[in-house]
């Protein structure tokens, strides 16, 4: 258990220089849907450093989940319909508040944005809630 | 040119690694750490905690410098207003990530590992994010 938490320090703490590298070198934040989004939508001389970014993370990412099994081994059997429900509302609703996790939450919090403060305590409780509902009273998964 | 994409790549490589490293590519970590009221698991607030530590002590002395390395200048959102849009896009993206424990980081890393699961979740994340950004278009 506490080998898992050291895991967890260290691998939070790479999430951080990661962000804080590419802002350093490209003066950018490292905010995934945001990276993902402007790769979709492109504006002129802002698309290659996104793909080079989300190719760095699906390469290097697999590549550690494959060296790492029983830490960071992918769950398997959860049903479809929802995880496709659900990558709807975590796309559209990243979309519409202009960050996820990584970005209001490492980078946002990371500048002392007020506005990354309100977005990320607002995705905490909706998703506290949320998990509630589907594992303790609607026990779908 | 080089460089700066030279420096995108590494830094996403590093984003992958640190997201295997701390288990955050395994969704039942993330339900666990939602499920306050079940078989609680506090892994993500040590991950959270060593990222947003790391970026609080960093980012400082580096936009202190006036400009990136690389770039001309530094592009951080502009907004500062906590609005409507704000907090019903952060709900919604809540309910998305509680209900299958996928956040887009985790859900891209385990496509790179052929992840099944994400084979289901990213295509309809970019499939969320073009509609939003179509019907704000209109």
């Amino acid at each position: 258990m506490t080998t898992t938490w050291l895991l967890a320090l260290a691998g939070g703490v790479l999430i951080g220089l990661a962000a804080t590298l590419l802002l350093w070198l490209n003066g950018r934040v490292a905010g995934v849907s945001g990276i993902l989004g402007g790769v979709l939508f492109p504006v002129r001389g802002e698309v290659a450093w996104r793909i080079a970014f989300l190719a760095g993370l699906v390469m290097a990412g697999g590549a550690a989940i494959a060296l790492l099994p029983g830490i960071a081994t992918p769950r398997t059997g959860f049903p479809p319909v929802l995880l496709i429900a659900a990558g709807l509302l975590v796309g559209f609703g990243a979309s519409m508040g202009n960050g996820c996790t990584s970005g209001h939450g490492v980078c946002g919090l990371g500048r002392l944005s007020k506005r990354s403060l309100a977005a990320v305590l607002t995705f905490m409780a909706t998703a506290v809630v949320t998990t509630w509902l589907v594992r303790h009273v609607w026990g779908w998964a | 040119m080089k460089r700066i994409l030279a420096a995108a790549l590494a830094s996403g490589a590093l984003f992958g690694v640190g997201l295997a490293l701390s288990g955050m590519t395994d969704a039942r970590r993330i339900l666990g750490f939602l499920d306050i009221t079940g078989d609680f698991d506090p892994t993500l607030a040590f991950v959270l905690g060593g990222a947003v530590a790391t970026t609080l002590l960093l980012f400082r002395p580096v936009l202190r410098r006036g400009r990136p390395l690389f770039a001309d200048g530094f592009r951080l959102p502009e907004s500062s207003r906590i609005d409507a849009r704000l907090l019903t896009g952060a709900a919604l993206f809540g309910i998305g990530w509680g209900l299958a424990g996928y956040c887009p980081g985790p859900a891209l890393a385990g496509l790179g590992a052929g992840s099944g699961e994400a084979l289901w979740f990213v295509p309809a994340m970019v499939a969320g994010i073009v509609l939003q950004r179509m019907l704000a278009r209109r």
